[in-house]
């Protein structure tokens, strides 16, 4: 590792108090880090607690990914596939079958898309929980976690009921899901559903108009529009800064070309950490209408929820790219098949990767504190960078 | 009341004890203040296990009881590491230089009235001095020197980090705490603890609207503004949440006692603790009539006679651990500069003019023979009235969406950044997406 | 008759009896394992960047604060005698007082101009 001493000379609105020279201090955020929710890196040069440059380092935790997709069958990949971003299982798993689905020219039956889309927002909605938990926690708030993590159980005891797992669900098959879902299981998550919209304000009233909660945030870490088209940043970060794409709406996949209008895209225009929290809070009271919809379309949707597949399953030469709104954002795999029963190239665009590139723009000049708010903020899962 | 009062020591009857009495006390003292730690540690785990919707340790020892005990065993058989960058007699001695004046801050505080011990009348505290206060706020301030010294013989960042922040924020704060308390000299006319009990034993008579009462004696409702300052200080003197800036564990991981393990660290602990139970006797001291009883037990005679009030006492210290557990489970951490700007720009100078005011209508009720009463009553609730509808009429200030605190700009060059200027091809759903963006591009340009 | 101060030195003498106890007995009584790692400075599980011993120089901010807080803790120490004789020195005691403190405030609204009060 080379050592790197800057000095530098800060002279600010104290005139005359920064004249000297003083040596910076470099410090390393993480790998091992309370604040980097696993083995992120961050090397920051500190000029007392202002961050003078940040330099995220990733890829202690990379698995090459894609490489292990080029020698798994089409069906093994999407066990895989839902390991990278562990908050969003079941989204990941999603992207894989519909890539596959495509290139194969698959039928898939109509309640096993609107299942999967049922499933693809709770999904959300526990992924978004999660953050809003860690993130005032970050702050220094300790009870939020407990009230999210409230909420998530009871969202997490349908989907185990649904999925059996209640991490990496594999509940997606090439042309559909794995199984019908227990009897009665809809009118359980519609239970499950109304019980979390009307604890929410809990949380809600608990964090979000809070004075020291607004005083970390507000006006922290700017994201502007410009940055977030320069670094492809992506999902609700990017919806923060009043970039307002959601694949979900603007180019409709599963059932949500039908749900349009159900489906609420949250946007803010400030872009701070604030509005980053905020796109997400609100982002779970609108993918519960969702699930709401998707429940009412349910009731009357019946059929198979899967296909027979071949023994073996070869997709035709060719490629596709399927991507998808993921909770962190675009998730799109990039799939290049030569007719063999495993993909015969594969890139995975996650969007936590390019969502954190842009913090070596917006670190440098923040106080220490504030790069934990703005870390916080950029909601990524470190699986889900360093793949 | 003539048999009450001659319960209340006064500063005669203190070095006065035989020696065996002082042994007694000295080690009674400590064993309060271990004891304390360790059920404030369990307390403090239970009552934030219920805000949060848990039940909070229950495993050791009957409902949990046993847990901080256990706990502090474990530290025990930990092992002990020094680092091998530490300023090694600096390090080995901070823990020590940090716990000692914890227990001494007790030394002074008053737990009771004059008792009997073994045939032996005595007063319910260590000793009194015609300075006891300023014995807390010394000792307080030695506390300061056990952080320091810690972060920065650990031969580590973060510990160096948090303890400079520490040593800004417990002097920042240990002047509002300073300035708070002044006003309550004025009125007790003594800085001995034990004379200020009695200073609050009962209040002026009050005469309104042609009624007479006893005015309430507790400085918290006749000072209420030194109280205010006094509790908002005492959190950050102690470094606990909301101002537990050295030891946030999300920025600095453990802050000053990163490096620390065994029972060096559990001596930081436990000096942290033992400052919140002392500002929190404090307070009762100074504000919440110290020993006394409040007033629906005071009505009863006993109350405040025998070893009762040692029972009121614990009560209130714990009503004031209470208080710091409730701000714990509540509030976010603030940022350092946001903390150090309020200790600087609003506690210090309001403690400042609290004092005056207080000073200026003492002297003026003397000098021209008002009653201060009147003067609260004609003068102040008006005035307290108008603050308030001030307060609660003050048009919210709407924020500035685009404010740019702390944001200012990159400093480019410093770390090989994508250059900015790439422009990206415009893509089909990149396209799409620009029409409904379009409107929404107006402001928030980067500087 | 003994001082008053004498419980004081027995109080500090046990607090310090035991502090000190604690820290000696401290490396006896756990287990004691050497590993490299561990006595190397925490950095996030980094191989720790050399630092000279203390981070050499602090920013001078931080002795600002120091200096700001001397200045205060003296009106302070000059407060407390006057607060608790206020009630004797009457009207003179008072102006005086607020002489003082008006030179104190100039000192603070001099400091807060010139930006001593902003941290960053």
């Amino acid at each position: 590792m080379v050592r790197e001493e800057v000095t530098v000379g800060v002279g600010d609105a104290a005139a005359g108090l920064h004249e000297f020279p003083t040596t910076d201090m470099t410090l390393n955020i993480g790998p091992q880090h309370p604040s980097t929710h696993g083995v992120l890196r961050l090397r920051i040069v500190l000029d007392g607690e202002r961050v003078v440059s940040a330099e995220p380092i990733v890829g202690y935790m990379h698995r090459g990914a894609e490489k292990l997709f080029e020698v798994r069958d089409y069906r093994q990949i999407i066990v895989l596939a839902n390991r990278h971003d562990w908050l969003s299982a079941f989204s990941n798993e999603l992207g894989v079958a519909l890539a596959v689905e495509r290139m194969l020219g698959m039928e898939v039956p109509e309640r096993a898309t609107w299942l999967r889309t049922l499933l693809a927002e709770l999904n959300r909605i526990l992924n978004h929980l999660m953050f809003l938990g860690s993130y005032p926690l970050e702050i220094g708030a300790i009870t939020p976690v407990f009230y999210a993590f409230r909420e998530r159980e009871t969202i997490q005891a349908v989907m185990e009921e649904a999925a059996g797992g209640r991490m990496h669900f594999m509940f997606n098959r090439v042309g559909g899901i794995k199984e019908e879902v227990p009897a009665g299981w809809t009118g359980r998550v519609r239970q499950a559903v109304a019980d979390v919209r009307s604890r929410m304000p809990d949380l809600d009233g608990l964090i979000r108009d809070n004075e020291i909660f607004l005083a970390r945030t507000r006006g922290i870490g700017v994201l502007t529009p410009e940055q977030v088209d320069a670094f492809g940043i992506s999902g609700p970060v990017a919806r923060a800064s009043g970039v307002d794409f959601d694949l979900r709406r603007d180019e409709p996949y599963l059932a949500y070309g039908e749900l349009q209008e159900s489906l609420r895209v949250v946007t803010r225009t400030v872009g701070d950490c604030h509005s980053r929290f905020e796109c997400l809070l609100d982002q779970v009271y609108a993918s519960l209408d969702l699930a709401d919809a998707c429940l009412d379309r349910l009731a009357s949707v019946t059929g198979p929820v899967n296909v027979r597949l071949p023994k073996t399953l070869k997709a035709p030469e060719g490629h596709t790219y399927a991507w998808t709104e993921n909770p962190l954002g675009l998730n799109g795999y990039f799939i290049v098949s030569r007719g063999e029963k495993t993909p015969w190239r594969c890139k995975l665009r996650s969007a936590s990767f390019n969502n954190i590139q842009v913090l070596t723009e917006l670190l440098p000049g923040t106080l220490l504190p504030d790069l934990v708010a703005i870390l916080g903020s950029m909601f990524f899962v470190v699986g889900d960078i360093d793949k | 009341m003539s048999n009450l009062a001659a319960e209340s020591p006064t500063l005669a009857d203190f070095g006065t004890d035989v020696w065996w009495i002082i042994v007694i006390k000295v080690v009674g003292i400590f064993a309060l203040l271990v004891a304390l730690t360790l059920f404030a540690i369990l307390f403090e785990r239970k009552v934030v296990g219920r805000m949060q919707q848990r039940i909070g340790p229950n495993r050791v020892g009957p409902r949990g009881g046993l847990q901080s005990l256990a706990d502090g065993l474990k530290l025990a058989f930990k092992e002990d590491i020094m680092p091998a960058l530490a300023d090694k007699p600096i390090y080995f001695l901070a823990p020590v230089i940090a716990a000692v004046p914890a227990f001494l801050a007790f030394s002074v505080i008053p737990i009771g009235p004059i008792v009997s011990i073994f045939g032996e009348r005595t007063p319910l505290q260590l000793t009194d001095l015609p300075v006891g206060v300023l014995i807390v706020l010394a000792c307080s301030a030695m506390g300061v020197y056990g952080i320091v010294l810690a972060g920065w013989a650990s031969g580590s960042t973060y510990p160096l980090l948090g303890s400079l922040r520490s040593a800004a924020q417990m002097i920042s704060y240990e002047i509002a705490m300073g300035l708070s308390i002044v006003a309550v000299f004025l009125y007790a006319g003594t800085m001995s603890t034990s004379g200020i009990v009695e200073a609050q034993e009962s209040g002026s008579e009050v005469s309104a609207f042609g009624l007479n009462f006893d005015g309430p004696g507790w400085y918290a409702v006749v000072l209420p503004v030194s109280f205010i300052i006094y509790c908002i200080a005492v959190v950050g003197e102690t470094n606990r949440a909301p101002f537990d800036l050295p030891e946030a564990e999300s920025e600095l991981v453990g802050g000053f006692h990163t490096e620390y393990s065994s029972l060096k660290f559990a001596l930081f602990y436990l000096a942290e603790y033992i400052n919140m139970v002392t500002v929190s006797a404090l307070a009762a001291t100074l504000f919440l009539g110290g020993w006394r009883a409040p007033w629906p037990i005071s009505i009863w005679d006993g109350a405040n006679s025998g070893w009762w009030p040692v029972l009121w006492f614990i009560g209130k210290v714990i009503l004031g651990l209470f208080v710091f557990t409730w701000l714990r489970a509540t509030l976010p951490r603030m940022r350092y500069d946001q903390f150090m700007r309020f200790g600087w720009k609003v506690l210090v100078p309001v403690a400042l003019l609290w004092i005056l005011v207080v000073a200026t209508m003492r002297v003026l009720s003397r000098e021209y023979d008002f009653n201060a009463g009147d003067i609260a009553l004609y003068v102040g609730i008006p005035v307290l009235v108008l603050v308030m509808a001030v307060v609660w009429l003050w048009p919210d200030k709407a924020p500035d969406p685009t404010v740019k605190e702390g944001v200012p700009p990159t400093t480019r060059g410093a770390f090989p950044t994508p250059p900015l200027d790439l422009v990206v091809p415009p893509s089909p759903p990149l396209i799409k997406r620009d029409a409904v963006a379009a409107g929404k591009r107006g402001g928030g340009k980067r500087a | 008759m003994l001082n008053p101060y004498i419980p004081i030195v027995g109080l500090f003498a046990l607090a310090a009896a035991f502090a000190l106890f604690s820290v000696a007995a401290a490396p006896y009584i756990g287990p004691r394992r050497y590993n490299k790692a561990k006595v190397d400075a925490y950095e996030c599980g980094i191989e720790p960047v050399d630092q000279p011993l203390g981070g050499a120089r602090f920013p001078v901010k931080y002795y600002l604060t120091a200096m700001l807080f001397i200045i205060f803790d003296i009106e302070i120490i000059f407060l407390y005698p006057w607060a608790v004789a206020n009630d004797s020195l009457g009207l003179f005691g008072l102006i005086e007082m607020v002489l003082f403190i008006g030179t104190v405030f100039i000192a603070y609204a001099y400091v807060w101009r010139r930006g001593g009060l902003e941290w960053d």
